[in-house]
């Protein structure tokens, strides 16, 4: 069968299973269309935020960030699942007892400030909506090598979907969609890493075989890799090639980061008890551990797979021909994420480190790298076609790459439409507004948040890749500090919240900004972007941890100069710390 | 619930939490960042122990933990007559 029919059958039953679900989880109240009515299983939402939380990132791009540096890239893998740990131990059960349906609703009640509440929307929507870019423009790469439609339809078939399926479920519609996106994301990964993994090294779980012999050579399949990598010139896999202090900053960053996003906060006020959002933050890593494991061994194997159709007599040997490259090749250069070039015109392709040729490159003449571009994106999605594995496996990959876009988006702008019906309009411009009014005004939020999303995805700004850089130092200096201080500090006022979220935000911004561009419009920074001009020798994207120290400083110190929190506030933070007493949805 | 109780309860998850954010950081910044250099005479399948610790073994240490922590504090709240 044509390889484009098997991706259509398996991305169109996938996408007709999802708008059934919808239409079998019809929201009825704000209860159900913000929070499910909190009646959804622990294992069940645990399944829901790790589809929520595995972006595009995660499944398209994370492995081929790991291939191309190796360990320094470790720092993903900690950092995106430690945040875990601080989600079921410092936020999820407090939030789910204080019983509301959002993030600055929290923050607008503990801190008793439209101000505070404000500020957590303003930090919220950038967060979001920076997010989201991400999403519409990876499902639009999934589409348009997949499906062999042109960008622009496929933008408009996902939206349609996602409309589908959000606007008329909400969080109920979408947290079980997101179960079925789970189930098909996680296989559609698994099962192309454990044909390579027993071609590689006859073990068939990755994980293991990451770390076992590998069949060709003898040796353990890490030192292959290392060794071929050395003989072209390339740092060795295993090694640390950059700044320890930056490898720490970063992995916290993402830690905190990841523990302050709001569209992953918001699935633990789903659950029906304070005790289920710990159980569910433990499934919750279980399921991303599933594929977070995984990805590694998908990073390691698809490089020295890449490096073996590259070299297939070895490095000494005669490198691949032009005339014989493999379809996948040929099909990667037509999206313009793959390049190859004849620089010394001999029909052959060398792929080596020019900026430290091998021996061998200098004695024949190479006249530099001819794999000139290979974007870190194709890796996963073309990884079972470099492993020749059967046509039914490129089309779940096409689907699961689909699966992991959508249902991030569809958290994402579930965060934001609550944020704008739910804090903007109920909390702050007209609290009179009836239950059927707000969940008029949630669903049309939302369809507008699709509509800019897709206008985003269709015109997505240059700076896209930074941005997501800008969520996270976002998320770890402004609103995690604020959540931590409202549960761990009694005292803790309005002042020293808003001061510290202001500090930590601007910080943030400022330093970032300073060595990428204002608005990441490139030549407007105002120093360039290397390690000897970083402050302390601190990385931009690192800077998240510094500005929630500077967030957690800045609150203290105004908390010593100003009036502790009164003692009403105080109170309620104490019924928060224990959960006795959680109702089911409350709204005030 | 009398306020010394609820103190106490607090207390008592503050101090399991401590510990477990030293395991947490031990596992990710220690084990798998900061001393490597001091594991690298452990073997690991063709690496060293530290490498394991960043790619897999920190991982698997955060769901335990989790984990831990949760059957922790279901007994806690028992024990305190908090739960729900």
């Amino acid at each position: 069968m044509d390889q484009f029919i098997i991706n259509l059958i398996f991305v169109g039953g996938s996408f007709a299973l999802y708008i059934g679900i919808a239409i079998w989880a019809r929201a009825g109240t704000t209860s159900d269309f913000y929070a499910a009515s909190r009646g959804v299983n622990p294992v069940v939402n645990g399944a829901a935020t790790a589809a929520d939380w595995m972006s595009a990132a995660s499944f398209i791009s994370m492995a081929g960030l790991i291939a191309a540096v190796g360990y320094g890239n470790s720092t993903f893998l900690m950092g995106w699942t430690g945040g875990y740990v601080l989600l079921a131990m410092l936020l999820a059960p407090y939030l789910r007892k204080f019983g509301r349906f959002t993030v600055p609703d929290f923050i607008g009640d503990r801190f008793y400030s439209q101000t505070a509440r404000v500020v957590a929307v303003i930090s919220l929507l950038v967060m979001s909506i920076t997010y989201v870019i991400g999403q519409m423009t990876g499902a639009g790469v999934a589409f348009s090598r997949f499906l062999e439609v042109d960008n622009t339809t496929g933008l408009f078939i996902a939206s349609g979907v996602v409309f589908c399926y959000a606007v008329l479920g909400g969080m109920k519609g979408i947290t079980y969609t997101q179960l079925a996106q789970y189930c098909v994301l996680i296989v559609a990964y698994t099962i192309p890493a454990v044909f390579i993994s027993l071609q590689l090294t006859g073990n068939p779980i990755p994980q293991l075989g990451l770390f076992s012999t590998h069949t060709g050579s003898g040796e353990p399949l890490l030192q292959t890799l290392n060794s071929v990598l050395m003989d072209l010139g390339f740092n060795d896999y295993t090694g640390n090639h950059g700044s320890t202090f930056n490898m720490v900053l970063f992995t916290m960053s993402l830690m905190i980061g990841t523990a302050g996003l709001p569209h992953v906060i918001i699935r633990f006020f789903t659950v029906p008890r304070v005790a289920d959002a710990r159980t569910s933050a433990g499934w919750a890593l279980v399921f991303i551990a599933l594929l977070y494991t995984v990805a590694p061994a998908v990073g390691a194997m698809a490089r020295l797979n890449i490096i073996t159709t590259l070299w297939p007599q070895g490095i000494e040997g005669e490198p691949l021909a032009f005339e014989n490259k493999p379809d996948w090749m040929l099909n990667w250069e037509r999206t313009g994420l793959l390049r190859f070039e004849d620089k010394n015109g001999d029909g052959l392709i060398q792929y080596y480190n020019e900026a430290n040729p091998p021996a061998r490159a200098i004695e024949e003449g190479w006249e530099g790298n001819e794999m000139v571009l290979f974007n870190n994106d194709i890796l996963v999605l073309a990884n079972p076609e470099i492993a020749q594995l059967p046509g039914w496996v490129i089309g779940l990959i096409a689907a699961g790459g689909l699966a992991a876009a959508l249902s991030t988006a569809a958290g994402l702008l579930l965060a934001i439409s609550s944020a704008i019906s739910h804090d903007l309009i109920k909390s702050v411009i007209n609290p009179a507004i009836s239950e059927k009014g707000e969940l008029l005004a949630a669903r049309i939020s939302m369809a507008f948040a699709i509509a800019l999303a897709t206008y985003l995805g269709l015109n997505p700004p240059g700076f896209a890749a930074q941005v997501v850089a800008l969520a996270f130092g976002l998320a770890a200096a402004s609103l995690f500090p604020a959540i931590m201080m409202g549960i761990f500090s009694k005292k803790m006022n309005s002042t020293g919240a808003i001061v510290g979220m202001l500090v930590g935000l601007l910080s943030t911004v400022l330093y970032i900004f300073t060595y990428l561009g204002w608005f990441f419009i490139p030549g407007t920074n105002m120093l360039p972007n290397t390690q000897d001009n970083w402050i302390l020798g601190i990385s931009p994207l690192s800077f998240g941890t510094v500005g929630a120290i500077l967030n957690f400083a800045a609150a203290y110190i105004t908390l010593a100069l100003t009036k502790e929190a009164p003692a009403e506030i105080q109170e309620l933070v104490e019924s928060i710390r224990v959960p006795k007493g959680a109702g089911a949805a409350v709204d005030h | 619930m009398s306020d010394k109780s609820t103190d106490a309860y607090w207390k008592a998850n503050v101090r399991i939490i401590t510990i477990s954010m030293v395991i947490w950081a031990l596992v990710s910044f220690g084990f798998g960042i900061v001393f490597r250099p001091l594991l690298a005479g452990i073997p690991v399948g063709g690496t060293d122990l530290g490498f394991w610790f960043a790619q897999q073994g920190s991982i698997l240490t955060f769901i335990v933990l989790i984990f831990f922590y949760r059957s922790y504090m279901n007994k806690l709240d028992k024990e305190f007559g908090v739960e729900e």
